[in-house]
């Protein structure tokens, strides 16, 4: 009589893995902008969760209320995502690090407590159903494509494939962006602010550039997500996505797109496989179990291999 | 000299903020009548004390260290849940559990500080390495919690039924009544204790210069114990009178009030522990004044957007010193 039952049957299940790699792909998404923030421009953007929130509920009013094609309301959802970043690093990128987080993490609360209390627009905890109609039907013509090759019967591999894809061509663009002049200035800025204003660059736009770009990429992590689950509500973009995300991108290491990828993948695949032993426990503790894992990864990381698993040690100054 | 002059310069700006309090609480009366003012003001002190007994911990913990310590809300619920264990599990009464609490969330920050702190710094860990390692420290404290004690809200057992009316109409819970006072008086003795005692001022000097003390002759080593286990006992203290004045809790309490911790401290001037200690007293006040003109549901985004105002227009802080360069 063992209390702790391993059962493996899951473990074949090719669904199972599939829905673990469309969150892994959605979190890697996500943790592309803490790496252009943290990684290669030195702003620690602890609000990321918040610009998600706001891609994904601009996006869905939008379609709900508004009655917009989706191929609008997209674009003008990951706009309006810009724009708040812009309009939460104008005043804040001034500030400290240790300030600008804070800042960026209260911006985050206030998103939260909004999508939460303006009922009227977000439908409160009860929050938005139905903005993913088209999706469907792109879904549907995919399978019926995958069916060809006898792949109709997996429905998820459609959002994995769009999720990764994603996720490839995000990676591709910041990757040639990394070697623009615009790229290079960033960098620059990152290793030595003072050295690059003496240069005749402004950082402070820079800054604002690379804050408003990393909330439009988490806008786009924020509408895959809501396919996945196809509800938008405000428990799911709470400040805890965004520590998440720093659990990736350290142990990804900073400075290096790809790490973050790998990051995401093994942090999941952790949480996940936990999934396999049977503890006897309830769902709330289980839970508990699964944010204790992320907090020791951060932890170990930081005590024992700071750089990450790709990263370089140097990248670890927090500028004052 | 130089410090004497910063102490007034201290002093007398808090007794400009106290006087602007008491002004605003004079047009408050003249707007919304006064039971509904003086209501709002004692609920408001009732927050404030344990937003400032949260705060001068977090502060001191800056201003020495350097650290923003993400944990510090989870030492609240580390605290809470100590009590918690000893009144309602071991059935010792509210007082001794309140000293069981204090005393083992001081003894987690002073565990905490040679575990992990202080072999950190002998790494000369960088600054952003030392945010995340809070941040995973909080998840860690918040969720061993979760997982002994689930996420079903709990409550000391207290007495939530009788109140008191006082001062012509302010109805106030004995309880609250209790957390106030005890709380406003822990304030008053931190607050001497950072004044006159060797161990305050040499915190202070710590704060204001760590190398220039260290050369003074400050042993630095054992003033950063002193402050993780004065940090600790406070944030113990605070996370037990949260418990009997809200009444019920659950895991995530202190993480959630975290930021209202971060935004008395940023308000009162980060790293100065009476900033801090104004800062909380006025972030409680202003938060339930201002459930008199808006839904309280908005409560919480006051003090946020209070803290991104303070942070914009006086990064250092109503109190604080402008900055050195």
């Amino acid at each position: 009589m063992s209390l702790y039952l391993v059962s493996l049957d899951s473990f074949g299940h090719v669904d199972f893995w599939l829905g673990v790699g469309i969150v892994a792909g959605i979190y890697s998404i996500f943790t592309l902008g803490l790496q252009l923030n943290v990684g290669f421009t030195g702003i620690v953007n602890l609000g990321q969760a918040g610009f998600m929130a706001i891609g994904a509920y601009a996006m869905a009013i939008l379609i709900l209320t508004y009655g917009w094609s989706p191929w609008l309301a997209l674009p003008a959802a990951t706009l309006v995502a810009m724009l708040a970043g812009a309009l939460v690093a104008i005043p804040s990128v001034r500030l400290r690090g240790d300030y600008l987080a804070i800042a960026t993490i209260a911006f985050a609360e206030i998103v939260q407590s909004t999508a939460q209390n303006a009922l009227g627009l977000t439908g409160g905890n009860n929050g938005l159903l139905g903005f993913d109609a088209w999706w469907q039907t792109i879904q549907v013509s995919m399978l019926g494509l995958l069916n060809l090759i006898g792949l109709g019967t997996q429905d998820q591999i459609p959002l994995f494939l769009l999720v990764w894809i994603t996720f490839l061509v995000l990676m591709l663009i910041l990757l040639a962006l990394q070697h623009t002049p615009w790229g290079r200035v960033l960098r620059a800025i990152r290793e030595d602010e003072d050295a690059a204003a003496a240069l005749g660059k402004n950082a402070y736009a820079y800054k604002i550039q690379s804050l408003a770009l990393a909330a439009a990429i988490g806008a786009i992590a924020g509408y895959l997500l809501a396919l996945n689950i196809t509800i938008i509500y405000p428990g799911t973009y709470s400040a805890d996505f965004t520590f998440i995300g720093f659990a990736i991108l350290v142990l990804g290491g900073l400075g290096r797109y790809a790490g973050v990828a790998l990051g995401s993948i093994l942090l999941w695949f952790v949480l996940e496989a936990a999934r396999f032993i049977d503890l006897p426990l309830p769902g709330d503790k289980v839970a508990a179990i699964r944010l204790l894992v992320v907090g020791l990864v951060l932890i170990f990381v930081m005590v024992l291999r700071p750089q990450g698993l790709l990263g370089r040690r140097q990248e670890m100054v927090l500028r004052g | 000299m130089v410090r004497t002059m910063n102490a007034l310069g201290t002093g007398s700006r808090g007794v400009l903020l106290a006087a602007f309090a008491v002004l605003v609480f004079g047009a408050l009366v003249v707007v919304k009548g006064y039971e509904a003012a003086a209501q709002a003001t004692a609920n408001g002190l009732v927050t404030g004390t344990y937003f400032a007994l949260g705060a001068v911990g977090l502060a001191l913990v800056f201003g020495v260290l350097r650290l923003v310590n993400f944990a510090h809300g989870d030492f609240l619920t580390f605290g809470a849940y100590t009590a918690l264990l000893a009144n309602v599990f071991f059935r010792l009464p509210v007082v001794v559990a309140t000293a069981v609490a204090v005393a083992s969330t001081a003894l987690l920050a002073g565990v905490l500080e040679l575990v992990l702190w202080r072999p950190m710094r002998a790494r000369k860990a960088g600054g952003l390495q030392l945010l995340l390692t809070a941040i995973g420290l909080a998840f860690v404290i918040r969720n061993c919690i979760q997982l002994v004690a689930g996420t079903e809200p709990r409550g000391l057992r207290v007495d939530v039924t009788s109140a008191v009316t006082f001062l012509g109409g302010v109805r106030m819970g004995t309880t609250e009544l209790t957390v106030m006072v005890v709380g406003l008086a822990v304030l008053v003795f931190v607050a001497v204790l950072l004044s006159v005692s060797r161990l305050g001022r040499e915190m202070r000097a710590l704060a204001d210069n760590l190398s220039l003390a260290e050369v003074a002759g400050v042993d630095t080593g054992r003033v950063i114990i002193a402050t993780w286990l004065v940090a600790g006992s406070l944030s113990g203290l605070a996370g037990v009178l949260v418990a009997a004045a809200v009444g019920v809790l659950s895991p995530q309490f202190g993480f959630q009030l975290l930021l209202s911790l971060f935004a008395a401290t940023v308000l009162g001037g980060i790293g100065n522990a009476y900033g801090a200690l104004a800062g909380g007293l006025m972030l409680g006040l202003t938060q339930e004044w201002s459930t008199l003109f808006i839904d309280p549901r908005w409560k919480l985004s006051v003090g946020f957007v209070i803290l991104i105002l303070t942070l914009l227009a006086r990064p250092n802080g109503l109190l604080g010193r402008p900055a050195l360069k």
